[in-house]
């Protein structure tokens, strides 16, 4: 314990670039995976015949096996930082893509069915009634998307990204437990972070709705 | 203002909602739209503003077919107030009130001013409640912000379907009275969709029954309870209904008229009428011959009039009765009689003979003992019977009255 402090104050600085390379990647990921993945969500809630094939697709992404799906990555875009946000970000686009079209598709329908009759158009519907209705579940969907793309992104560094993961081999590869904690640790409280800054924006987006 | 043509409604798997609809909706009027659930109410209101659009036949509004009408601007001008309230609950209630103006891009401050009007309107304190969410109101108030939200852009027409029925019955009540107020002020063309039949007979200016997809009859609300068109409308109208409101017909003069009457003979003398009513406590005697035979009345200022004459009899005050019924007469008709000449009273004959006499204290006791449960009779009859007062006094209630 005495050397992982020593490491950690001898190192700070290092180590905090690496944590803000790994909220980078996984910050980057979920962008585009909320980019693509609410319209995707938002297709899958309106045309029903396309709803099965798109949660299937985003579903047998999921599955895949995190280090199998880095490796293959890695052989079509090649060693890097691009690589690894991929990746992480085709993590990210199941829970958000499910959960937006849950979120879309609870909406009571007679509230769906009275912004018809007050005269909303398609879009107006959706912008002001359906998608602020799924909000809450979007955010669901940012929080499960963030704690796994934290988690993956761990391992970026056997595909050339950077990371908390760097500390955490170099750990292992020179036996220093000090090193694998200064990586570990942190990473775990990134995501436990991620997961309560979340809850409580998602608390506050949820806040006018009906009980 | 809005008319049916041959509407029929066929649901994509093949279910037919609505045969043949040919209705109109008049213009300025609330028309109430009952029937069993699943009988096609909702599906031919939701014609009216696009939600549905019909197999066959077309719908107008105005006499312009309303399939060339954008829906967004159809909807826009027309109110709509769905059963389960379907307010926005991410929104505030004035946001709620305002969509319509919203979407019709109205300037902010009309738009507060007229969020402000209308809550108002139904008694719901502006700052206090602006800026609070749906969930945070009672049903109905939720439901009173449902109603003002359709009225919120001034539509003359305003569809509402089954509003109420999830509310208590009070306030359901309360808010029946109020959509009442607000239509006979703003006079709007509203269609309402019911299955109450009761809602329907307090609202309504006209009913339209429906059953299977078909409309089984079309009226005033009196003129269906007293005519209903077959065995169905009687069903759903209800025997209890029926029976209290036909019921007069089936009753006669006979079952209503009072017997306790003071009656006099012609031979009379003034003296003494004037003691028989005191003692009676009756402003008038009924004239009879010893046969019973009615000859008249005598009032006590006629009486007074010619007192100082002391030979003069109740023969020679007393006034013949212009309007007589004959026994067998239904009520309603003695009813009417009375109504129409502004009588006090109308005596019963059986041939020549006098019978009785239907008094207004007569007709609210009878209505009290048909209308009212036995053990709240008594509590009822003081109240209405001041109104016939006056002809109460002329009746005998205790003990039997017969001639002198
Ligand atoms: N979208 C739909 N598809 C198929 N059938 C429907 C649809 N909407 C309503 N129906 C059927 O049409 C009938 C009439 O429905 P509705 O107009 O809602 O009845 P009401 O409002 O009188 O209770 C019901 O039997 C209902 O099941
Ligand atoms: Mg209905």
């Amino acid at each position: 314990m005495d050397m992982f402090f020593r490491y950690v104050g001898e190192n700070w600085i290092y180590l905090i670039e690496l944590a803000y390379q790994h909220i980078l990647m996984v910050l980057l990921a979920i962008l585009f995976a909320l980019v693509v993945g609410v319209p995707l969500g938002i297709v899958a809630a309106r045309v029903p015949k396309l709803a099965n094939l798109i949660l299937g697709l985003a579903n047998v992404v999921q599955v895949f096996p995190s280090l199998a799906m880095l490796v293959l990555l890695m052989i079509v875009f090649g060693l890097g930082f691009t690589t690894v946000v991929i990746g992480l970000f085709l993590y990210s686009l199941l829970p958000i893509i499910r959960n937006t079209y849950v979120g879309l598709t609870q909406v009571d329908p007679a509230i769906t069915e009275a912004g018809r009759g007050v005269g909303m158009s398609s879009l107006q519907l959706l912008f002001r009634v359906q998608l602020p209705l799924a909000m809450p579940f979007v955010f669901t969907g940012i929080r499960v998307a963030a704690v796994i793309a934290i988690g993956v992104a761990t391992i970026a560094p056997l595909i050339g990204g950077e990371g908390l993961g760097r500390e955490v081999y170099s750990g292992i590869n020179m036996d220093n437990p000090a090193r694998l904690y200064a990586g570990a640790i942190p990473a775990a409280l990134l995501a436990l972070l991620a997961d309560l800054f979340l809850g409580k924006l998602q608390r506050r987006v949820g806040q006018g709705k009906a009980a | 203002m809005i008319r049916f043509d041959r509407v029929r409604k066929v649901y994509e798997d093949g279910f037919v909602a609505l045969k043949n609809i040919d209705i109109e909706f008049k213009e300025g009027e609330l028309t109430v739209l009952i029937g069993p659930s699943g009988c096609g109410k909702s599906t031919l209101m939701k014609l009216i503003n696009r939600l549905n659009k019909p197999s066959q036949g077309r719908v107008l509004i105005r006499e312009k077919d309303i399939s060339n009408i954008d829906p967004v601007e159809l909807r826009r001008s027309i109110g709509y107030v769905i059963q389960n309230i379907g307010l926005f609950p991410h929104m505030t209630i004035a946001s709620n009130v305002a969509v319509v103006p919203r979407l019709l891009k109205w300037d902010k401050a009309r738009i507060d001013k007229r969020v402000d009007e209308l809550l108002r309107l139904v008694n719901l304190e502006p700052d206090t409640y602006r800026n609070r969410y749906p969930s945070e109101l009672s049903g109905g108030q939720q439901q009173r912000i449902g109603i003002i939200r359709a009225l919120a852009a001034n539509p003359d027409i305003i569809l509402l379907d089954e509003p109420f029925s999830a509310l208590d019955p009070i306030t359901r009540e309360q808010l029946q009275d109020e959509l009442v107020r607000l239509q006979q002020e703003l006079k709007q063309t509203i269609v309402f969709v019911t299955h109450d039949m009761d809602e329907a007979l307090k609202i309504a200016d006209t009913i339209v029954l429906m059953k299977d997809g078909d409309i089984v009859q079309t009226g005033r609300p009196e003129r269906i309870l007293r005519h209903p068109a077959n065995e169905f409308v009687k069903s759903f109208i209800g025997e209890k209904r029926l029976q209290t409101e036909t019921a007069d017909e089936l009753y006669t003069v006979d079952e209503v008229m009072t017997e306790n009457t003071v009656t006099a003979y012609p031979t009379r003398g003034l003296a003494e009428a004037i003691k028989l009513m005191e003692k009676r406590k009756v402003d008038s005697l009924i004239v009879v011959d010893r046969n019973h035979t009615l000859l008249g009345y005598a009032s006590i200022f006629r009486v007074l009039d010619r007192f100082r004459e002391e030979n003069a009899t109740l023969s020679d005050v007393m006034i013949p009765f212009e309007h007589v019924v004959e026994s067998g007469t239904p009520i309603t008709a003695a009813i009417t009689l009375m109504n129409e000449h502004a009588l006090p009273y109308v005596p019963v004959i059986r041939g020549a003979r006098f019978a009785g006499l239907i008094t207004k204290g007569s007709i609210v006791r009878h209505l009290a003992d048909v209308y009212t449960p036995v053990e709240t009779t008594d509590a009822v009859i003081p109240e209405m019977a001041a109104a016939g007062m006056e002809a109460e006094q002329l009746s005998q209630e205790q003990k039997g009255g017969g001639a002198i």
